[in-house]
C-alpha cells in the first residue's frame, strides 16, 4: 500500500505500528524522498502480509494516525515455483488442472509454456505457480500431485534448497 | 593379507588384476566363480586364473563351487562380487552370512544383502569380532561411506541425495545435449556398454532406490527396504521437457533423496539449476551429505567400472589391513 504522511519525526513510526497491532506482517518499506509529493508530505510505500478480514480494520487504524492511504495495490505471490507436467495434458482437463490451484486462494498458475508433439504423443508443459509462502507452495505442490496421480501426469519438481 | 574372492564378472577380475599388478599386500588364497572354483592356503597365480577364465570361460575346478570357498578356503576376509539379487539378495547373503560366522571378515560390492539385512549382518560381524564393509555398493568409486563413517564422524547427517545411477544419467545427458529422445538415448547407452540388456533396474530408479536405502540404514540406522522409497524413473521423459527446462537455465536429473526429519525417501526426476553442483555429465555419479557441523558436502565421481568398482573394494580391505590385528 502507499501511504501519504506529514514529512516530520515520529510519522512513519506512527503509521507502521497500527499493521502489528492487527497482526500483519511488514515485508518492506520503500521511502523515496525524491518522490513527487506536495511540500511538507512524505510518500511511503508499504508491502505487507495480513489476513484479508483485518485490512478495513487497518487502514481505519492508520487514518486514525492522520496518515493518508493514497492506494492500496494487489496482493503479491512472493513465492515462485517452476514444475514440468509430462502426460496427457489437454486431454485431462488442463482447465480443471489450473483452477485446483487457482481455487486455493494462495496460489496462482501465472504461467505455462506447452508443447505438444503428436496427437497421441504425451504434451509436455512448463508451469511457473506463485504462492504466498513456501508453506503454501508446499500445500500447493499436494494438491498438484494428487491431480497428477488421478490424471496419470508425471510431474518434475525442482530440487529444494536444503534448509 | 589372504582373500577369497567370490564372482569372476568385471569386477572381480578388475580386482584380480590390481591385486596383481600393485604391491597391495593381498594374497589370494580362493576364487569362485558361478561354474568352478579353486584355492590354495600359499595364494593362487592370478595371472594363469585370469587367462583360464579368458580362454576357458571358467576359473578353476567345476568339481568345486563358491559354498566350498566360503566354508573351507584360508582367508582373512571374503570379497563377495557376486551379480546383485535385490528380491532375496541369494546367494550372495548366505555366503556372506556364513563367513562372518566363521569369523572372517567380509567386502562385498554386492547391493542385493547389505539392502536387503544390513541390521542383521552387522550385527553377526559385531558378535563375531570382524567387519562387514560396502564400500562398492553405492556411487562406485567415490569413498561415500567412508566419508561418512570416518571423515565425518561426530558430524550429525541431516540429509543425503544425490546421482546415483550413472546409466540414467547418461541418457539424461545424451537427450539434454543433442535433443535424443529417450529411446535413442538408451539405444546410444546400450551400444556403448552403459546399459544393460534389461535396463529396467536403472530407468526406473530401482537401482538408485536400493542404493538410497543402504546410505540411509547405514548413516541414521534405519531398517527401511526398497518398499518404502517413494521412485518415479526416467522412462517417460520427453525431449520436450529437457527442453523446457533448457529455456529456463536448468536441466532434469534422477535424484535420490533421503531426509528422515520430513520423512522424505525417494527417487525422482528434478528441475536443477544447470549450475548445480549435482549436474553432472554422462555416467558420472554425484552425492551431497549435509551434516550439523560440515555444513553440505558433494563428491563427484565414476560410478562403475571394473577398476574403479576394485578401487572402493581396495579401499575397504585397506581399512580392515589396517585396523585388525591378523590382518598384515
Amino acid at each position: 500500500m502507499k501511504l501519504e504522511m506529514k514529512d516530520a519525526p515520529g510519522q512513519l513510526v506512527a503509521a507502521l505500528q497500527p499493521i502489528s497491532d492487527v497482526g500483519g506482517n511488514i515485508i518492506a518499506v520503500i521511502h523515496q524522498r525524491d518522490e513527487k509529493a506536495e511540500d511538507d508530505k512524505l510518500e511511503v510505500q508499504i508491502v505487507l502480509e495480513i489476513q484479508d478480514d483485518r485490512l478495513n480494520e487497518l487502514i481505519g487504524r492508520i487514518k486514525g494516525k492522520g496518515v493518508n492511504v493514497v492506494r492500496i495495490g494487489k496482493r503479491r505471490l512472493l513465492y515462485t515455483q517452476t514444475v514440468i507436467m509430462i502426460g496427457h495434458i489437454m486431454h485431462t482437463d488442463l482447465g480443471d488442472t489450473v483452477d485446483r490451484i487457482d481455487c486455493t486462494g494462495f496460489a496462482e498458475v501465472t504461467d505455462m509454456n506447452m508443447v505438444m508433439p503428436a496427437i497421441n504423443e504425451p504434451s509436455s508443459a512448463l508451469i511457473v505457480i506463485r504462492a504466498v509462502d513456501r508453506n503454501e507452495m508446499e500445500q500447493t505442490m499436494e494438491i498438484l500431485r494428487t491431480v497428477a496421480k488421478e490424471k496419470d501426469l508425471l510431474i518434475i519438481e525442482p530440487l529444494e534448497e536444503f534448509v | 593379507m589372504k582373500i577369497a574372492i567370490l564372482g569372476m564378472g568385471a569386477v572381480g577380475r578388475g580386482l584380480l588384476e590390481m591385486a596383481d599388478q600393485k604391491d597391495l599386500g593381498l594374497v589370494v588364497t580362493g576364487i569362485a566363480d558361478s561354474k568352478s572354483a579353486l584355492m590354495d592356503k600359499d595364494g593362487i597365480h592370478i595371472d594363469e586364473v585370469l587367462e583360464a577364465k579368458r580362454v576357458h570361460g571358467f576359473c578353476g575346478d567345476k568339481s568345486l563351487s563358491a559354498v566350498d570357498i566360503v566354508n573351507h578356503a584360508d582367508y582373512d576376509v571374503l570379497v563377495e562380487v557376486t551379480p546383485t539379487n535385490a528380491t532375496t539378495g541369494e546367494p550372495a547373503l548366505t555366503f556372506i552370512r556364513s563367513a562372518l560366522e566363521r569369523g572372517k571378515h567380509v567386502v562385498t560390492s554386492n547391493k542385493g544383502p547389505i539392502a536387503r539385512k544390513y541390521s542383521l549382518l552387522q550385527s553377526l560381524a559385531e558378535k563375531h569380532g570382524v567387519s562387514i564393509r560396502f564400500e562398492a555398493t553405492v556411487c562406485g568409486a567415490i569413498p561415500v561411506m567412508h566419508t561418512l563413517t570416518q571423515g565425518l564422524a561426530g558430524n550429525r547427517v541431516l540429509a543425503v541425495f544425490g546421482v546415483l545411477n550413472g546409466t540414467s544419467n547418461y541418457i539424461l545427458t545424451r537427450m539434454e545435449a543433442e535433443g535424443l529422445t529417450y529411446e535413442q538415448a538408451l539405444l546410444e547407452a546400450r551400444e556403448m556398454g552403459y546399459a544393460e540388456a534389461d535396463p529396467t533396474y536403472d530407468v526406473k530408479g530401482i537401482d538408485a532406490a536400493i542404493k538410497l536405502v543402504i546410505l540411509s540404514n547405514t548413516i541414521w540406522g534405519l531398517d527401511t527396504v526398497l518398499e518404502d522409497v517413494e521412485i518415479t524413473g526416467i522412462d517417460c521423459l520427453t525431449t520436450d521437457a529437457l527442453r523446457l527446462a533448457d529455456d529456463q537455465n536448468c536441466t532434469i536429473r534422477l535424484i535420490a533423496q533421503s531426509i528422515p526429519s520430513r520423512g522424505v525417501l525417494r527417487v525422482s526426476p528434478r528441475i536443477l539449476p544447470k549450475a548445480h553442483p549435482l549436474v553432472v555429465e554422462g555416467t558420472l555419479n554425484a552425492v551431497t551429505i549435509e551434516t550439523d557441523m560440515a555444513g553440505e558436502i558433494t563428491m563427484i565421481g565414476k560410478g562403475a567400472g571394473s577398476v574403479e568398482t576394485a578401487s572402493a573394494i581396495i579401499g575397504d580391505l585397506m581399512f580392515i589391513r589396517d585396523h585388525y590385528a591378523g590382518c598384515h
